[in-house]
């Protein structure tokens, strides 16, 4: 596939949704939690972003993979509103934000969580009060913060962390805390980082299972950055599932079941190369998708 | 980029920053739990060097001047001396410089490793300004300790003077009492108390810019230490003269 054909199909994704009324539940499910439009960035002489466009469905996740510099961060910081495009529109539920002022942007940042390459943990506060911290700059009374803390802390497996410090925790656990900061509140967004980088593989796998959890069982969206292939393995094909008892159990799609809310994104010098399902990157002969996916 | 457009870059980045600081005492949250936690550290934590700074520099400077007083017979005005000296110059500066030292490398190198750590970044996607919860607070918390530290400096660099005319020059406790209380007028306290203020905001302003614009890692961590440190202590003796001056004009066209 060349590379016009392929910047085509990313760009047919976007739906022309500024006649669906967002408040509508059955249509306000149609319009795109997320949406990149024509959006250009460039800082000094250094291209980031050029003429990007994608969609994020409700209960979708996007894989944006991509090499380093590639401008897979700017995508997440984008959503954020940290950074605004020099041209083009970035829309969070139906809104855009690019014209958006602070306080504007906290009211949609509130919709969002987000989880830092290395957890990004305040190091003065304790994990209770990281987790917290949301909660307590709402002034929300203390016994429904510590109710929704440790409820978050089981969601990662970490209650009995709850007391330690970010610096008694291991690079894993941070970016677990990292995750629950990001639920609190529960965001209908949550934008993943690298959270996977530099973790040995069966800690990588706890994360992934997370954002797995929060895609089936939870119906959240998430933008998930990465350059490492097997976050896409496990979240590209497996599913989360709930038993009678309430207990989460993985399974693998196979060929039975194809899962169609998880959608692979691949950027190179700022643009889109590369839009599809897991098993379409996978088959892909372009060289650059085959020299990253095999590392030659 | 050359010296000049630097300085006026820098400029414009501490007034915007001073601006935002001001806009965010407007609105809600106002975070008053951190401004008097920030005040413990920066006041509180200070006030032992300051004291001994203070008297130190009174006691060396009854040693440097009593044998000259004394050589013209003049030695009962010491007190006069110590004191105009010590409130109107050495004690707002000396202090200022102390706290910058102190206060300005460690409110630099926190937000330093705040950015670097993306805890910055963090904050602001959850909602929270930076500026709001964490320049507000500490401006605020120097703006209001700087004063109190100084006149601690004072009243410490006159004791430290009267125990060095006393101990090692023989001189009457009540004379250095009583010349210091001739040395000292309204103005020179005045004076003494709006210098700190305005060092106060130098200090907050130039170690939080320079903090919050930490760039290169554990390595731009050290260097934004040092540029806050150096840079405020040069702008306050710079703004001391300039302070001074106006000071001068001012206080002795409308009190006296």
């Amino acid at each position: 596939m060349s590379f016009e054909t392929l910047k085509t199909h990313a760009a047919d994704e976007v739906l022309d949704t500024d006649d669906i009324d967002v408040d509508d539940p059955e249509k306000g499910r149609l319009v795109p939690v997320v949406e990149f439009r024509n959006v250009d960035l460039a800082f000094d002489d250094q291209v980031i972003l050029s003429d990007v466009s994608f969609s994020l469905g409700r209960g979708e996740t996007r894989f944006v993979l991509g090499g380093s510099g590639t401008g897979k961060s700017t995508v997440i910081k984008l959503v954020l509103g940290l950074i605004k495009p020099d041209a083009g529109q970035v829309l969070v539920e139906g809104e855009d934000i690019t014209e958006f002022d602070d306080v504007e942007l906290a009211r949609i940042r509130k919709k969002i969580g987000m989880v830092f390459q290395e957890g990004a943990l305040f190091d003065s506060l304790s994990v209770y009060d990281n987790v917290a911290y949301r909660l307590h700059e709402a002034r929300v009374p203390e016994d429904e913060v510590e109710h929704e803390v440790v409820r978050m802390l089981q969601f990662v497996g970490l209650e009995d962390a709850i007391d330690k410090m970010p610096i008694e925790l291991s690079g894993g656990m941070r970016r677990r805390v990292g995750i629950a900061r990001a639920l609190v509140g529960n965001p209908t967004i949550v934008l993943f980082d690298e959270p996977t980088a530099g973790l040995d593989p069966p800690t990588a796998r706890t994360i992934c299972e997370l954002a797995i959890k929060l895609r089936d069982i939870e119906d959240v969206s998430s933008i998930f950055v990465t350059h490492e292939m097997n976050n896409l393995e496990y979240i590209g094909s497996e599913y989360a599932v709930l038993d009678r008892e309430g207990n989460v159990h993985y399974e693998v799609a196979g060929k039975t079941l194809c899962l169609l809310n998880t959608k692979v994104m691949m950027m190179l010098k700022g643009d889109i190369w590369f839009t599809g399902r897991e098993e379409e990157l996978r088959a892909s002969e372009d060289s650059y998708i085959r020299k990253f996916i095999r590392g030659k | 980029m050359n010296p000049i457009t630097r300085f006026l870059f820098e400029l414009q980045e501490v007034t915007n920053l001073l601006w935002r600081a001001i806009k965010g005492l407007r609105k809600k949250p106002r975070y008053f739990h951190e401004i008097v936690n920030q005040m413990d550290q920066i006041g509180v934590g200070s006030v032992v060097i300051v004291v001994l700074t203070g008297f130190f520099t009174g006691g060396v400077l009854v040693l440097q001047t009593f044998p000259t007083l004394e050589y013209y017979g003049a030695q009962s005005n010491i007190g006069q001396g110590i004191a105009a000296s010590l409130i109107r110059e050495l004690g707002p500066v000396l202090a200022a410089l102390m706290v910058a030292g102190r206060v300005g490398s460690a409110i630099s190198a926190e937000l330093g490793s705040m950015v670097v750590s993306q805890q910055i970044e963090a904050m602001r996607a959850l909602g929270t300004s930076p500026v709001r919860k964490l320049v507000t607070p500490r401006l605020l918390a120097l703006l209001i300790t700087l004063p109190l530290l100084t006149i601690a400096a004072d009243i410490a660099g006159l004791v430290g003077g009267g125990v060095v005319a006393k101990q090692l020059y023989g001189m009457d406790v009540n004379l250095y009492i009583s010349s210091v209380r001739t040395g000292t007028n309204i103005n020179d306290i005045l004076a003494g108390v709006v210098k700190p203020i305005v060092f106060g905001g130098i200090i907050g302003l130039v170690s939080c810019q320079k903090g919050l614009s930490t760039s290169g890692g554990t390595v731009g961590v050290g260097a934004s230490t040092t540029q806050a440190v150096v840079s405020s202590s040069i702008t306050i003796i710079i703004a001391d003269f300039f302070l001074s001056k106006i000071l001068q004009s001012a206080l002795s066209s409308t009190l006296f």
